[in-house]
């Protein structure tokens, strides 16, 4: 499963627990689900490693508002490709501030990572073992974009 | 009209080339059928009962006569040499292969054309009323507005893949053409007290098999914030709306569940997030070049009641008649808006041959200044014709028999494709259509009766709009034979409302009848002056029922 980011396969760093698993050691970057962080956001908060949530493609962002300075890596969901709900919870986290790596999990395929791109996502977690070359040609697909705005020629 | 810009083309050569590469890796099996049928319906092109159908937009409904020959091009040399003019302004065509798709849609980018975002669940081709910049009770031309909207909608990262498909659809005019209240959003020019120009913001309408009236939830929006009012509604639809059942997942059905007023605090919640966040500003620049496109063209000044068009009017009585049905009133004097009747009897409502395309791409180059308007009840319309031309033109509309005097008439049906066509249809409706214009062909008869709209559809999904015909049909299958489940009193303009249904359905071979005993039941009681729709509302189902299951 190829992490891509900045276009290229790199290691994941991060540690993604479920719910019912043991902290590592600090020192060790989590991800956790949303409800998990609601639950141990206090003793998530206070470790000194970075730490990301996993958010369902269901959930409001909202909750995460006043976290997000803190939060090193959101993950956002497509259960399937076609299921597009995370694309506008991308839209709102980056409007709402939020900086750190928002990385697209789940049905992630070619021919949705441009769209991913547009709306903040910056990191891909794709099954297919080509994913640099995949990523080469969605982007090299478009140069013109209707959104935000036009540019006007 | 609109001409596309260095941009515009530049784009549509990225999506060709992009849905060329798309056909060749699900060809090569690198796409999986599951993969590619969204994007193969980004691009218009639906699997049908026998053969790929391409649904090609015509945005807002207007069409150049170049564009116009084009599609005749396209119909004969890939497909059978004839079109499908739809419900929502686009043209179908129905034998496609896949390996020619690509091929077809490099043709139709060379006149600026394509199926962009005629299927799939992301935001629809955008409609308008036929009429736009021409209707005499208009307050601006739709079509700026409507062509916003295509850019804006265009491609849109966040909203390719919806819970479901979304229309939208815009009128400028006091008088709804676009029957924007069964559109997922529909959107009415009005002007506030101070008389600047804005929208009245409709959501939630549409038909299918749970037909709903659209909801207000903005009185009045100043066009500057027409896309960050949309953008609101396609987030909260995106977030919100269900995705568990296909036939609950329209919006109609989320404002159905949450309440118009819920619905309405909802967006303006996350619209002035938008706003605080810089909003979604309209380029100045932009918007100003998009309505130099739909200026008014420069119309050389016309009589406005030539003498040989009284004359013939006098001398003519089939000529006269046309006059009065076929041609509506035009903003500019001297000129007015003629119909071209796509419901000659006896033929598919709506379907056109490569020559009749040909024939009515000459006649708009004639006398239209070369613009057509494909209008959402399946005819076409020549714009801008001086009135001295209209003999002229209904000759040629004759030649090609496209000049029935019905539009508007009972014969003037729309129908679905149905199941001579269509994979989910459980009946036909072009033959229902063809046996009711059979039926009622005599002009007299048809004229005596009266506006009368009769609408059809072979499913469920009602893309025939039966729920808002005067008259709706609905075919449903029982134990492998057609019937028609008959809706009475459904309309889709000003005071839309959705058809009451009558009773059981009617077997194929009863229909026909029975609606000829309805018809006659409404001539009887009807008062003086009173359309169908009218009577209909004045005296319920009742006393039509009755007629409907008399002989039966």
């Amino acid at each position: 499963m190829p992490l891509l980011k900045g276009g290229h396969a790199v290691a994941d760093a991060w540690v993604h627990l479920d719910d019912a698993e043991p902290l590592p050691p600090d020192g060790v970057a989590v991800t956790v689900s949303g409800e998990r962080w609601e639950r141990e956001r206090a003793v998530l908060l206070a470790r000194a490693a970075p730490v990301g949530v996993r958010l369902g493609n269901g959930a409001p962002v909202e909750p995460l508002a006043a976290d997000l300075p803190r939060l090193g890596l959101i993950a956002l969901h497509f259960p399937k490709f076609s299921d597009g709900r995370a694309y506008s919870q991308a839209r709102r986290l980056r409007r709402a501030g939020y900086r750190g790596e928002l990385r697209a999990t789940g049905n992630v395929l070619q021919d949705q990572l441009l769209l991913m791109a547009r709306v903040g996502f910056d990191a891909f977690q794709m099954a297919a073992s080509d994913a640099e070359r995949r990523w080469q040609a969605a982007v090299g697909a478009y140069a013109h974009f209707y959104q935000p705005r036009r540019t006007v020629a | 009209m609109y001409r596309y810009d260095e941009f515009d083309r530049a784009f549509l050569a990225e999506r060709t080339a992009q849905f060329r590469d798309q056909v060749a890796r699900r060809l090569a099996g690198d796409l999986s059928e599951d993969e590619f049928k969204p994007l193969r319906l980004m691009n218009g092109l639906y699997l049908q009962l026998h053969a790929y159908m391409l649904r090609i937009a015509v945005p807002y409904g207007t069409l150049s006569s170049v564009q116009m020959r084009r599609l005749a091009d396209v119909a004969e040399r890939w497909d059978r040499g004839y079109g499908h003019f739809t419900t929502r302004q686009n043209i179908q065509l129905n034998w496609i292969r896949l390996e020619d798709a690509p091929d077809i849609m490099a043709a139709l980018a060379e006149v600026e054309m394509h199926g962009i975002q005629t299927s799939g669940n992301c935001i629809r081709n955008v409609t308008a009323d036929q009429y736009a910049g021409v209707a005499a009770d208009e307050i601006e031309d739709p079509r700026i507005w409507a062509e916003i909207l295509r850019q804006w909608s265009t491609n849109h990262p966040e909203f390719s893949f919806l819970p479901r498909k979304f229309k939208i659809a815009v009128t400028g005019a006091e008088f709804d053409r676009a029957a924007i209240r069964v559109h997922d959003i529909g959107l009415r020019m009005r002007r506030d007290p101070g008389g600047a120009a804005g929208f009245e913001v409709v959501v939630g309408g549409g038909l299918g098999r749970t037909p709903l009236v659209g909801r207000t939830i903005r009185d009045f929006l100043p066009k500057d914030d027409l896309l960050g009012y949309l953008e609101a509604v396609m987030r909260v639809y995106n977030a919100l709306g269900r995705r568990d059942n296909l036939y609950k997942s329209r919006i109609k059905i989320l404002v159905h569940d949450v309440g118009a007023e819920e619905m309405g605090r909802l967006v303006d919640a996350e619209f002035r997030a938008i706003q605080a966040d810089g909003g979604v500003a309209l380029d100045p620049d932009l918007v100003r070049r998009i309505q130099d496109h739909f200026a008014p063209p420069a119309y050389a000044s016309a009589p406005a009641d030539p003498d040989a068009v009284r004359a013939l009017e006098r001398a003519d009585p089939a000529f006269a008649r046309w006059v009065a049905t076929n041609t509506a009133a035009h903003r500019e004097p001297g000129h007015a808006i003629v119909n071209l009747s796509l419901k000659p009897h006896g033929r598919p409502p709506g379907d056109a041959t490569a020559a009749e395309m040909r024939a009515v791409a000459d006649m708009a180059e004639r006398w239209s200044l070369g613009e057509i308007r494909v209008a959402h009840e399946q005819n076409l319309v020549l714009p801008h014709v001086r009135r001295a031309d209209l003999p002229a033109v209904w000759r040629a509309a004759q030649e090609i028999g496209f000049a029935t005097p019905n539009i508007g008439l009972l014969t003037d049906i729309i129908a679905c494709p149905g199941l001579d066509y269509c994979a989910l249809a459980t009946a036909r409706s072009i033959p229902v259509a063809e046996r009711l214009a059979d039926r009622f062909r005599d002009l007299d008869r048809l004229h005596a009766i009266g506006p009368f709209r009769i609408n059809i559809s072979g499913c469920i999904n009602a893309c025939g709009h039966h729920h808002v015909g005067h008259v709706g049909l609905l075919g449903v299958d029982k134990n492998g034979e057609e019937f028609y489940q008959i809706t009475l009193g459904g309309n889709s303009d000003n005071d839309t409302a959705i058809g009451r249904i009558v009773g059981p359905a009617v077997s194929s071979a009863e229909v026909v009848d029975a609606i000829e005993r309805l018809v006659e039941t409404y001539v009887a009681i009807r008062e003086e002056g009173e359309t169908f729709l009218e009577t209909c509302r004045r005296v319920g189902n009742g006393p039509f029922k009755e007629s409907i299951y008399a002989a039966a």
